[in-house]
């Protein structure tokens, strides 16, 4: 059984509720019926109703839940890695854990001071200079003046900012923003540090610096750190547990290296189409063809083919744009095949709708497993997520492709040809 | 089940008069670097600088004592007509700028809002006192033309002996801007409607501010119900009977703007603190 004290921060029953739409004149109306049920001393009516958060299909209300009875503790010293798919709930728990916004339901207690790493220059004044900005920023953080002070030489050495210091932030890179935000942080001395992507900027050397700084924050201070990434690399090598959500819900908590195999075998999951509607149409298939014949496996810069159809329900729009787009593993938009960007727009003739892409050169992403999400648009929006995966290999002719490492070399691959003398 | 016990709890429910005034003190450090990032970042790529704090007031006094007191022929008693406007525009000025600047705190502040928690209610105060900067050097021009007319010429000014007190108004002014503008602007962020009132509504309502017509001839025409319930007439019409020995201060209307501004300001910070917690959402 677990001791109280080494529990440090206790999530019950968290649950939050968006309300989607414009907020217009219907708002009031809202409000009213809500003062109304307050006054009387029943149950606020729009928490009985909503929908959990799929982005894909249109719901039926306009009430949705971003976060559905959230229940787990975090002991002192533990660092938890937090992952999901877009529009699981990461942002919105971290929201709530930093105060932000209030949960709509349930209570989140906690022994200590909760500290969140501030997003790239959030809080930095641009006139204002690396040093003033230390002060401030470690002010809306919480600490006091004179913390900052007897910090200051630590805090300027770690974010390798010492030949700025004294120039107005607006003349930073945004490398240089993010090493000065993450070491004022770094410093804080918070009991939980909640950290949010920020490390997807900078390069790889500071990327260390900062997971090393990380570590040493709960392994020698004993304190404990959230850390909401899309990368499963840093995650694997940072975290000692994993916590997957999914549409509002932990789908996962436990080992690290398991919940990355399982939330990534759940992305690859559908392999060819399934019949995908909304309320406006139907999405029949999509498919992948090279030398005539449907298939998901590709070489690099491999020409191919993609065709896919759909049915309109009722009405015919006009002015439609399709959107295609790579995600990869980790659930990151690498690229974008879009009739928009290429300055097509059609108008369908009759219901059915057929379309061909032809990629003459292929893609040129590093090889792995990717799966493809389409829009439909006019002024309505048919999102579909996870239409098709398929897998990129690699071409010996260009080099190590395999190698490429997305932190390091980016996703992208570009042709080249080398001559040393 | 054993007896748990948690330092802090972030729940849904607070309570509507605990105004975390614990808190506010903690963070004070932030509360004076916020005061010197709107004081150094004032002039920052402008070429007249604080030079414009000065222009504004002087045109608008000159242009309202050429409208209001040479073409319409207000009287202004004793006073020289242009410092009277200049020292009830000085006043007034103040009162607007906390107003219409606090106003706007939640849909100003909303990147750093929505990144960080902080005690909403620092962000306002830091208004309100680094607009004393803004008011200090309006105050210094006044001094100096009022300096100009006791030295220069015979209109007989004196301030009253209870100049000593301007500071105690400029406090309860700041009071009521800071608590006004905390109300506006938790309500303007679901009904944007009230930016509109807010700025052509803070126009009208120096006219009945006493800034450029003096309560003496509301009184005359009989509609001194007009200002009668506006705690800003007050302050202005008392600000004057400080700096320049001129108009009348009734007792009522003291009593009747400490309160009005007390129960503004607790107000205020009730309804700002209820909607701080998920205005984020909204706006």
């Amino acid at each position: 059984m677990m001791k109280q004290q080494d529990v440090i921060l206790k999530v019950e029953n968290v649950s939050k509720q968006y309300r989607l739409g414009v907020v217009g004149t219907g708002t009031i109306s809202h409000d009213l019926n809500r003062f109304l049920a307050k006054v009387s001393g029943k149950e606020d009516p729009y928490l009985k109703i909503g929908e959990s958060n799929d982005r894909s299909t249109k719901g039926t209300s306009e009430y949705v839940w971003a976060l559905k009875d959230i229940n787990f503790e975090v002991k002192r010293g533990e660092i938890i890695g937090i992952i999901g798919k877009n529009g699981a709930g990461k942002s919105t728990l971290l929201k709530i854990l930093s105060k932000v916004t209030g949960p709509t339901r349930g209570s989140i207690k906690y022994n200590g001071k909760i500290a969140s790493l501030l997003e790239v220059g959030t809080g930095f004044h641009p006139e204002m200079t690396g040093k003033e900005n230390i002060f401030l920023n470690g002010a809306i953080l919480g600490m006091t003046k004179k913390e900052i002070s007897r910090k200051l030489d630590e805090i300027i050495d770690f974010s390798g900012c010492e030949r700025y210091i004294d120039t107005p932030v607006k003349r930073y890179s945004s490398g240089m923003k993010v090493r000065l935000a993450f070491a004022v942080a770094a410093f804080l001395e918070p009991d939980i540090l909640v950290v949010d992507e920020v490390l997807a900027v900078g390069d790889a050397e500071f990327q260390k610096k900062a997971i090393g700084k990380m570590r040493d924050i709960s392994s020698q201070a004993g304190r404990t750190v959230l850390f909401v990434s899309h990368d499963m690399a840093a995650i694997q090598s940072l975290c000692s547990r994993l916590i997957v959500l999914d549409k509002g819900d932990v789908y996962y908590d436990g080992d690290v290296s398991v919940g990355i195999e399982s939330y990534m075998s759940s992305r690859k999951t559908k392999n060819n189409v399934k019949l995908l509607e909304d309320s406006k149409l139907t999405f029949n298939n999509l498919f992948f063809f090279k030398g005539g014949k449907s298939s998901n496996v590709f070489k690099i810069f491999e020409s191919l083919y993609i065709k896919g159809s759909f049915v309109y329900k009722n009405n015919l729009p006009d002015d439609v744009k399709i959107e295609l787009f790579i995600i990869d593993d980790f659930g990151q938009r690498i690229t974008a095949i879009s009739s928009w960007l290429s300055c097509i727009s059609f108008t369908p003739k009759s219901k059915n709708v057929n379309f061909e892409i032809k990629l003459e050169n292929g893609f040129s992403i590093k090889s792995g497993n990717y799966s493809v999400d389409i829009l439909i648009y006019d002024y309505n929006k048919s999102y579909f997520e996870n239409v098709l995966t398929f897998e990129l290999l690699n071409d010996y002719k260009y080099g190590y492709l395999e190698d490429i490492e997305p932190r390091h070399h980016g996703s992208v691959y570009t042709p080249n040809v080398w001559k040393i003398n | 089940m054993e007896k748990e016990k948690w330092l802090f709890n972030i729940s849904p429910k607070n309570n509507t008069f605990n105004l975390n005034l614990k808190e506010v003190w903690q963070y004070r450090d932030l509360l004076f670097l916020f005061v010197k990032r709107d004081v150094i970042t004032l002039y920052k790529q402008t070429i007249l600088g604080p030079l414009w704090y000065l222009i504004q007031p002087l045109f608008t006094s000159v242009i309202f004592t050429l409208v209001f007191n040479n073409v319409a022929g207000i009287k202004t008693g004793g006073i020289p007509p242009f410092l009277f406007n200049l020292a009830g525009i000085t006043t007034w000025n103040y009162f607007k700028e906390c107003l219409v600047a606090t106003s706007d705190t939640f849909k100003k502040n909303e990147q750093i809002f929505g990144k960080v928690y902080f005690p909403r209610i620092i962000m306002p105060m830091s208004i309100i006192i680094s607009n004393l900067l803004k008011f200090a050097i309006q105050l210094f021009i006044l001094i100096c033309f009022y300096l100009y007319y006791v030295f220069f010429t015979n209109s007989g000014i004196r301030p009253s002996e209870f100049l000593f007190l301007f500071p105690v108004l400029i406090v309860f002014m700041g009071m009521l801007g800071l608590g006004l503008g905390m109300i506006i602007s938790s309500m303007v962020i679901k009904y944007r409607d009230l930016t509109f009132l807010v700025s052509f509504g803070i126009q009208l309502l120096m006219y009945i501010s006493l800034v450029v017509i003096p309560l003496s001839l509301f009184q005359k025409k009989g509609v001194e119900w007009l200002v009668m319930y506006n705690p800003m007439g007050y302050i202005i019409e008392t600000a004057r009977f400080l700096l320049l020995n001129e108009g009348n201060i009734s007792q009522f209307g003291i009593a009747y703007t400490v309160i009005f501004s007390v129960l503004c300001l607790l107000f205020g910070t009730v309804i700002f603190n209820k909607t701080e917690k998920t205005f984020i959402d909204t706006i």
